[in-house]
């Protein structure tokens, strides 16, 4: 009970907003252009990282938090910042090492999950 | 047999469609023409493993009932033209295997039906069939799984897309017989107006019904008002308007009498299906369910059937509508 | 209305009368379900912290959930309800990448589960990972000559 007391009610509401709004951006992407949901993911991942390589989106992720770290560019961002982290540590090598290695529970918890999905569930049709 | 024009074939001893089955899935089992068909099913399985295999269950036995009810053996019908939209048309290649009667594969996506019906009455027009089948099936989930998305994927279908039918029409065509004919053949050329969006191939495929559709009127020196209907397959709302607006530039007018299988297989309001069905079974379902009972019971006499593909490249839809249509006379 | 002869005429015709999707009430909807995911990443990662971890073993904790809930709610055919509600809201956070590797890895089970499942996993969330990795190196490069 006491972590309740101590949820930051401001800074969630800072994350709501902003994870809505890149959501929003997305939603008009999808809209008014003929971009498929892959390449809307693909386009969010890749400005995530280039933001992330400019230094840009560290800010976003200080200001709203997981609003900024949960929506792919998030993802993409974190590529990023590996990348660079790893380079101080080894160099030109740590451009190949860092990006995966930062991101490596979110790619290895997405295909193990994927795979026991496909063990258990059954396809089903949409119904609408 | 001659040739009318440009592009029509007319054929001069008219063979007959002596009989039509067709299987539908659960969800056009709701749509309002869903009396009509042969039997509904009332799960996209019907207990087989996979998609496919269900798909060929459905075209199997659509075709056995087809030729049922013509009553001619399965051994006096010469030639079998079917396809389907899956991949070397596995669906009718596997679903046919059983019936030994050899086997022309037809790949005319959404224009299978008509394509098979033009080639196989043609056929038998020139005496090297006496009797034909011609069949089609397609199925939601395995062409949503080929073409577009995994069904689990949550994505948001935009209101121009629309919905395979799931389903399976057949007829048996033959030399002897009193009707409904199948009386005059135009094949469309490929017409490409740029249109690249895989969610509006309604809009993608009008120019190309268009086209064959006054290349028809040109060829035989007919007005529209000579059909009782018009019957285009799957533009769906979007293509049907487009169509009906694109006639009218051209000096033809086709409101009065003019419809889409895409637009009469389902209930837009209700099922949720934006602009329509699509896939071949929309229109071998929709033909030989509806329509040829229309026919038989002389509620329509004349009609003129136009149904128009396009190529599905990945997710890059390159538009070059293609169409056969025919026309029958009771 | 006058007749119709270039790709260009006809490309505006079909936009004029093509119906539009409901913009605002799907931009709606996406705002406020993404918003709540993003929310509820940030209360596991607020509870991560308050047990003591630091912030980027937090922020993989989040990950690992986030995608744990849509792979399952993918599974039980959830997912696809909520994607077409909520459009890009599921689509653009993390559930939305994992739903994309989650959905084939179902559909094409009947293909096998080496070449069907372990090959088709990919075929809508390969390209995130090709260009989201590149990317990532090609930052690593330049980093280098900053550093250097």
């Amino acid at each position: 009970m006491e972590f309740f007391q101590s949820i930051d009610w401001m800074g969630l509401l800072k994350c709501f907003v902003v994870g809505g709004l890149i959501c929003v951006i997305g939603q008009i992407l999808i809209d008014k252009t003929k971009l498929t949901p892959a390449r809307i993911l693909v386009l969010f991942v890749t400005v995530g990282a280039i933001l992330g390589g400019l230094g840009i989106y560290k800010y976003l992720i200080d200001f709203a938090g997981a609003g900024a770290t949960v929506p792919l560019t998030g993802f993409g961002a974190n590529l990023a910042k590996g990348a660079m982290q790893e380079v101080q540590n080894s160099g030109l090598l740590g451009a190949f090492i860092g990006g995966v290695k930062a991101s490596a529970g979110g790619i290895a918890a997405a295909i193990f999950f994927g795979y026991l999905a496909s063990l258990i569930a059954k396809p089903k049709i949409k119904k609408q | 047999m001659k040739r009318l024009g440009t592009q029509t074939i007319q054929l001069d001893n008219p063979p007959t469609i002596v009989s039509t089955a067709s299987i539908v899935g659960p969800k056009e089992a709701q749509g309002p023409l869903a009396k009509y068909f042969d039997q509904c099913l009332d799960d996209e399985f019907w207990g087989e493993k996979t998609w496919e295999k269900a798909e060929s269950k459905i075209i199997k036995e659509t075709v056995n009932m087809a030729v049922t009810k013509s009553g001619i053996a399965a051994t006096d019908i010469d030639y079998c033209f079917a396809g389907d939209l899956l991949n070397q048309c596995i669906s009718s290649s596997f679903g046919l295997r059983e019936l030994n009667i050899p086997f022309f594969g037809v790949f005319g996506a959404c224009s299978t039906f008509v394509e098979s019906l033009c080639l196989g009455s043609v056929f038998v027009e020139s005496g090297a069939a006496t009797n034909v089948l011609c069949a089609t099936s397609s199925h939601f989930c395995s062409a949503e799984k080929q073409f577009r998305f995994p069904l689990e994927l949550g994505n948001q279908r935009p209101q121009s897309a629309q919905w395979t039918v799931t389903g399976s029409g057949a007829a048996v065509v033959s030399a002897n017989g009193t009707g409904p004919f199948i009386t005059m053949i135009t094949p469309g050329k490929i017409v490409d107006m740029g249109i690249k969006d895989a969610n509006n191939m309604g809009a993608a495929m009008a120019p190309a019904a268009l086209d064959t559709l006054i290349t028809h009127f040109r060829d035989t020196g007919r007005k529209p008002s000579y059909y009782d209907a018009i019957i285009t397959g799957d533009l769906g709302y979007i293509g049907k308007e487009i169509l009906t607006e694109l006639s009218e530039t051209k000096g033809y007018n086709i409101k009065s009498n003019y419809n889409d299988c895409g637009v009469l297989i389902f209930d837009k309001e209700k099922q949720d299906t934006h602009s329509g069905g699509s896939g071949c079974a929309c229109v071998g379902t929709t033909f030989s369910g509806y329509f040829y009972k229309q026919l038989q019971e002389k509620k329509l006499n004349k009609i003129l059937l136009i149904a128009t593909r396009c190529f599905n490249e990945f997710y890059e839809l390159s538009t070059r509508g293609k169409h056969s249509w025919y026309c029958t006379c009771n | 209305m006058k007749p119709i002869e270039t790709k260009q005429e006809y490309s505006d015709y079909v936009d004029q009368k093509s119906p539009n999707s409901p913009i605002l009430k799907n931009c709606f909807n996406a705002f406020w379900v993404g918003g709540l995911i993003c929310s509820i990443g940030q209360i596991i990662m607020d509870f991560c912290q308050y047990q003591g971890m630091d912030q980027t073993s937090a922020s993989t904790v989040v990950s690992i959930i986030l995608i744990a809930i849509s792979a399952i709610l993918t599974g039980l055919n959830v997912f696809n309800k909520i994607g077409k509600f909520a459009g890009a809201g599921s689509l653009v956070p993390i559930t939305g990448f994992a739903n994309s590797i989650v959905s084939p890895a179902i559909e094409y089970k009947s293909e096998g589960y080496i070449m069907g499942v372990g090959g088709k996993m990919f075929t809508v969330a390969g390209p995130v990972l090709v260009f989201g990795i590149s990317a990532s190196v090609i930052v690593g490069i330049i980093a280098t000559f900053f550093q250097g």
